[in-house]
């Protein structure tokens, strides 16, 4: 019982001091993890950094889940979940109801006049380096534009197709998915 | 905005859920555990798959919430996507949405990575598992494209030239410079509260 309520405790934490999306919360889970409890070792750290890169879902949840299973099982990755995301709640919903009370003020209207199209940016940024991943599986702008993957190239022209013409998000996902194995297998 | 207010009332007249129903929460649970069960990726992809299903395909919340709620999302410690799917829950249809919303993002990653804690080596190198993902993740990459174009598409057609400006040098710092997001949103915020505190900015 005393590990779960330390579990929780401690993603909550993480959940806290975690600024800048999923992979930001890794090297704090790591610190408090890793180094100060010694739950699990380096090696599995970096097996648990892989995995949430790779499964669906977002990162810090994939990471939490898989942390707690290790110590504590299906309870322990529970646990660890709902402590990671307890401040998120607190806090966005603190900012919510602050909106709501202030979000009529010049300041507020302006900042986020400011953040909009910065968000939208972030969405272009985003889809480019999907782009990057899928055809040139690479993270970062292509070194070798020439060195391309044809499947993705087909798969993401499909699903463009898709897109406009109005299929519902879920069906597109589980489409490209069935598409992915299908040119996988045939090619 | 009244522009917006009846597009937004077309959509949900077409599919015809009305936020606050029960209808409305299976739906809105279902799409949000089924979108967060198969997308691979941090916020910045999930939420654009959220867009797609909420603004565009049923009409509960309009773009600017969105992006709104993006950004503060961005900027508030905490996993982005479970701090946005909090935010729009709640825009959507108050606590009970919130509810709704954070339960459907966080089941899916807890119960697949359960099961993949166990038979994680037969998971990570299963060359079928890879081919699917990997198509999902091609299909991710269509949708956000698409909502990023057509945001951009808005964002040009207002004519106003400093939030163009804003967007163009983030994009570039972001992509040419590596420059972290949160930076990003940090220096956008600032120059917003300083520079387009006019009404014609809303």
């Amino acid at each position: 019982m005393n590990i779960l309520i330390l579990l929780y405790w401690e993603f909550c934490k993480i959940g806290l001091f975690c600024v800048g999306g999923g992979y930001a919360s890794l090297p704090w889970i790591q610190a408090a993890v890793v180094d100060d409890y010694h739950w699990i070792t380096m090696t599995e750290f970096i097996d648990i950094f892989t995995i949430s890169q790779m499964t669906p879902g977002p990162i810090g949840i994939n990471a939490a889940t898989f942390v707690g299973t290790k110590i504590a099982g299906t309870p322990g990755a529970i646990v660890a979940t709902l402590g990671f995301v307890t401040p998120s709640l607190i806090l966005c919903l603190l900012i919510t109801y602050l909106m709501k009370k202030y979000g009529d003020l010049s300041v507020i209207k302006g900042t986020l006049n400011g953040l909009r199209p910065a968000v939208v940016a972030l969405i272009c940024t985003a889809g480019l380096s999907f782009i990057w991943l899928s055809v040139w599986d690479t993270e970062t702008i292509p070194t070798n534009f020439a060195d391309f993957d044809i499947k993705g190239i087909i798969i993401i022209l499909i699903a463009m197709i898709a897109v406009k013409k109005k299929v519902s998000v879920i069906t597109l996902l589980f489409g490209s998915g069935v598409i992915g194995l299908l040119l996988g297998l045939i090619m | 905005m009244e522009e917006e207010n009846k597009m937004l009332e077309e959509a949900a007249g077409k599919l015809n859920i009305v936020p606050g129903t029960r209808h409305f929460y299976w739906v809105l649970f279902k799409s949000t555990f089924l979108i967060s069960a198969f997308t691979v990726g941090g916020g910045m992809v999930i939420i654009p798959l959220l867009k797609k299903k909420f603004v565009d395909e049923y009409g509960w919340i309009n773009d600017k919430d969105t992006l709104d709620i993006t950004a503060i999302a961005q900027s508030l410690p905490g996993i982005m996507a479970v701090n946005a799917s909090i935010m729009l829950g709640y825009k959507m249809s108050g606590l009970m949405g919130t509810m709704v919303t954070i339960l459907a993002t966080i089941l899916p990653p807890l119960i697949t990575i359960t099961i993949i804690a166990f038979f994680y080596d037969l998971f990570a190198h299963n060359y079928y598992v890879q081919l699917i993902l990997k198509g999902m993740q091609c299909g991710a990459t269509a949708v956000i494209i698409d909502v990023g174009l057509n945001l951009v598409n808005k964002l040009f057609k207002k004519k106003l030239l400093l939030p163009i400006l804003i967007a163009v040098g983030t994009f570039v710092a972001s992509l040419c410079f590596n420059v972290n997001p949160m930076y990003c949103v940090l220096v956008d915020a600032i120059i917003g509260l300083l520079l387009l505190r006019d009404p014609k900015y809303n």
